[in-house]
């Protein structure tokens, strides 16, 4: 039967889609390809994410690789009866260009996919994640294969460390050095560990590859077990992400039927097999050894590193922790070869990079770029500027522990050292812009306020520090700041950076540091003009009655909540600031706009 | 965190057994015990986590200080209709904050709490991947995207 299957449309089933009812949209596909026939001719296939969510839910159809944005649940009857039947495009559901304002059938032609270099995401978005036959088809398990039939350990490790593959969490750390030392330490048993407990706020690449490909993690584990010589492995995932859970266990359940996962795999006489683990919510459980001590079944504090995990880890044997997508970049590089990676990228930095684009952005989505990849092509090309044509201001990399970057870094290539030298860092990969109306203090007040909710409390120049750093800024947004405050802050930041215990602790006042070194002037107007020239501080905004427009109507005497509005019928009011709560109730209900923020 | 007191029952704490025999009574297993506790019960109160600590043979303690450690583990129950305000950076940058203070002066709650009729909670949580949709509200399994304060009496209306 499959032979006769001639077209396939795929819809996105990642989260961002499935919030839009994309299930609706394949139910009703699937319910139109029935009523006219042709459920033998015509696949409807559910996919990982696609990567542009600004404009999902989406839907492509193979193999004229036609791509609808913002599909509804009630254009399927329309995609089936002219595009499958008749062969016509439907033209009001393909993607405008906004510069030509031309409609662009094909992804690749869209700026949004046109510089983009999928290796980690290379089957998000094409295949059924829940099928295995269909990541088999796209060469799955072929580098598993290969290494353990072809290939010493020793062999395996030296095309890892060749490729020049860093770890994609954070850190960026060589990975083929990891799997070595772990390999090097003595035991009888080790672990391979899975981090997915991704934790930026902002950042969803990891959870995009287990629900859009999540056997390639699989494969991977299993190349490193070999790699370092463990049986086990432990996805440690968060429990906030069911539809992940629900992906990465079909596909264990599917390679463990297909022997691929278990013992004796593809009858080399190599034995693995994977289990999970779940988070509760806690961001320092990305954190290597606060994460073994989560899955160990205690509270996830990290400890003082040495040890590291791949001499002591889980249970106190050697363990290797790799991220989401260092592990989904291993098959293609076994597959390819070492130099086929190492021609991508930049001379320190090899490979690609996925980065989740939101923020005030007109594309927001996941995309892949190689290494070297200039901010301005990301955010200008890629992105397609800023939303509502607003001015940009800033882009914030590396999530809570990462910077502010500005216009002026906008030219700088994407590798882990320049944007640590620009005062940032790569993260794992979470890129949020901001335009003009974002106060930049508040911005770093608002990491701290996370900082502070997720310190695990061990070190007090953390616990404390960061808590002291946030109330400085409470301060400050409030109006009530000094130049000593300013002073106070940078020191106290310095201080946190140099004497915490984890990653979390010594990268926490990044945020801060970088708003200040970039945005010094916002800070000072805060502190010296009592002014928030975004308007988004509260406390520092002043509702005034423009005399000119107000024609005495009272409505916002009526409404106001604290009658802090006088005035006659037929004249003029005024707001008495020593009264007003800044609620905006007055500028909601002034039909005249005589109502102004200053 | 909490001063509700309940008394449990004889069920509940067969039920409590039953989860912590399936994990083999192990403490490395505590945190998939607590998951699948709060699953059926909704919530960690101190009771419950007494009778784990007392099948895992571990002190109270320690079960206290995991299950306080984990935003995910609660000891207030949730409301028939959990509201969770995606507060992840992208959501902030597109005005979660405006939604935020909708809910709370709607509900009049503050976060972490419920409505007295036990309809609604208010929680945060930090991203949920539809950065696409910022601001995204949750109510039970349902997500809204796009979400601005003035939409938020309407989100409330479908749950009356």
């Amino acid at each position: 039967m499959a032979q006769q299957i001639k077209m396939h449309l795929l819809v996105c089933g990642g989260t961002g889609c499935r919030a839009s009812e994309s299930d609706q949209i394949q139910a009703s596909l699937e319910h139109e390809l029935k009523v006219h026939g042709l459920e033998n001719e015509a696949k409807v296939v559910t996919t990982g994410c696609f990567g542009f969510c600004e404009k999902g839910p989406i839907v492509k159809v193979i193999p004229d690789n036609t791509f609808y944005v913002q599909v509804k649940p009630g254009d399927a009857r329309e995609i089936v009866e002219e595009h499958v039947i008749k062969g016509r495009k439907v033209e009001r559901l393909l993607y405008t260009d906004p510069e030509n304002k031309e409609h662009v059938a094909d992804s690749k032609h869209m700026g949004f996919y046109r510089k983009q270099i999928r290796i980690a995401l290379r089957n998000c978005g094409f295949i059924d994640p829940e099928n295995v036959d269909e990541y088999l088809a796209r060469d799955g398990y072929q580098a598993l294969g290969k290494v353990l039939s072809e290939m010493t350990p020793e062999d395996a490790i030296k095309i890892i460390k060749d490729s020049g593959l860093r770890g994609r969490g954070g850190g960026g750390f060589p990975t083929g050095l990891k799997w070595e030392i772990t390999r090097k330490s003595v035991a009888e048993k080790k672990y391979v560990v899975c981090n997915a407990d991704e934790g930026d706020p902002g950042a969803f690449m990891d959870r995009s590859i287990l629900e859009g490909d999540p056997h390639v993690v699989l494969e991977a584990m299993a190349i490193c077990g070999f790699a370092i010589g463990a049986d086990a492995g432990l996805i440690y995932i968060r429990a906030e992400y069911p539809l992940a859970i629900k992906r990465l266990k079909i596909a264990i359940d599917q390679a463990r039927n297909y022997g691929l996962l278990g013992n004796d795999i593809l009858g080399t006489g190599f034995n693995f097999d994977i289990e999970l683990r779940y988070g509760a919510g806690a961001f320092v459980c990305g954190e290597e050894t606060a994460l073994i001590h989560s899955m160990e079944g205690s509270r996830g504090e990290p400890t003082f590193k040495p040890p590291f995990p791949s001499v002591e880890g889980y249970l106190g044997k050697p363990t290797n922790v790799n991220n989401v997508e260092t592990f989904a970049n291993i098959p293609p590089i076994i597959n390819k070869g070492s130099e086929w990676f190492a021609a991508i990228g930049t001379a320190r930095a090899k490979g690609t990079k996925v980065f989740a684009l939101a923020g005030k952005i007109n594309n927001v989505g996941l995309i892949e770029v190689p290494m070297g990849t200039t901010l301005r092509e990301v955010i200008f090309e890629i992105g397609g500027g800023i939303k509502d044509g607003k001015k940009f201001k800033a882009v914030q990399t590396g999530g809570p522990s990462g910077g502010c970057l500005t216009e002026k870094h906008l030219d700088i290539p994407i590798e882990y050292d320049t944007l640590i030298a620009a005062g940032s860092m790569m993260g794992s990969g979470g890129m949020i812009v901001m335009d003009e109306d974002d106060c930049m203090v508040s911005v770093a007040k608002y990491y701290l306020d996370f900082t502070v909710e997720e310190s695990c409390g061990k070190c007090s120049p953390c616990r404390i520090g960061n808590k002291r750093l946030h109330e400085i800024l409470e301060t400050i947004t409030k109006g009530q700041g000094t130049m000593e405050d300013l002073s106070k802050l940078k020191n106290l930041s310095h201080v946190i950076k140099d004497t915490s215990l984890c990653g979390l602790g010594q990268t926490s006042p990044n945020p801060v540091l970088s708003t200040m070194e970039n945005f010094w002037d916002e800070y000072i107007s805060h502190v010296v003009d009592k002014k928030c020239t975004s308007g988004v501080c509260k406390s520092l905004m002043r509702y005034v009655i423009i005399p000119e427009n107000c024609i005495g109507c009272m409505a916002c005497a009526r409404n106001c909540p604290v009658n802090c509005i006088t005035g006659e019928r037929k004249q003029v009011h005024f707001i008495d600031q020593d009264t007003c709560i800044k609620c905006g109730t007055c500028l909601e209900k002034c039909k005249f706009n005589a109502i102004a923020i200053i | 965190m909490s001063s509700i007191k309940i008394k449990l029952k004889e069920k509940d704490i067969a039920q409590i057994d039953e989860i912590c025999k399936s994990f083999n009574n192990e403490p490395g297993e505590l945190i998939n015990v607590l998951h699948k506790v709060q699953t059926t019960f909704g919530y960690l109160p101190a009771e419950v986590q007494d009778v784990v600590a007392n099948k895992l043979n571990m002190s109270v303690a320690k079960v206290y200080g995991v299950v306080t450690f984990y935003s995910f583990f609660t000891m207030i129950p949730k409301g028939r209709f959990p509201i969770s305000i995606c507060t992840g950076t992208a959501c902030y940058v597109r005005g979660a904050e405006k939604v935020l203070d909708e809910f709370k002066k709607q509900l009049s709650i503050k976060v972490g709490e419920s409505t007295p009729d036990g309809k609604f909670s208010l929680n945060c949580l930090r991203c949920v991947g539809a950065c696409g949709l910022a601001p995204v509200v949750q109510v039970g399994e349902k997500t809204y995207g796009r979400v601005s304060p003035d939409l938020v009496k309407d989100i409330l209306k479908n749950y009356e």
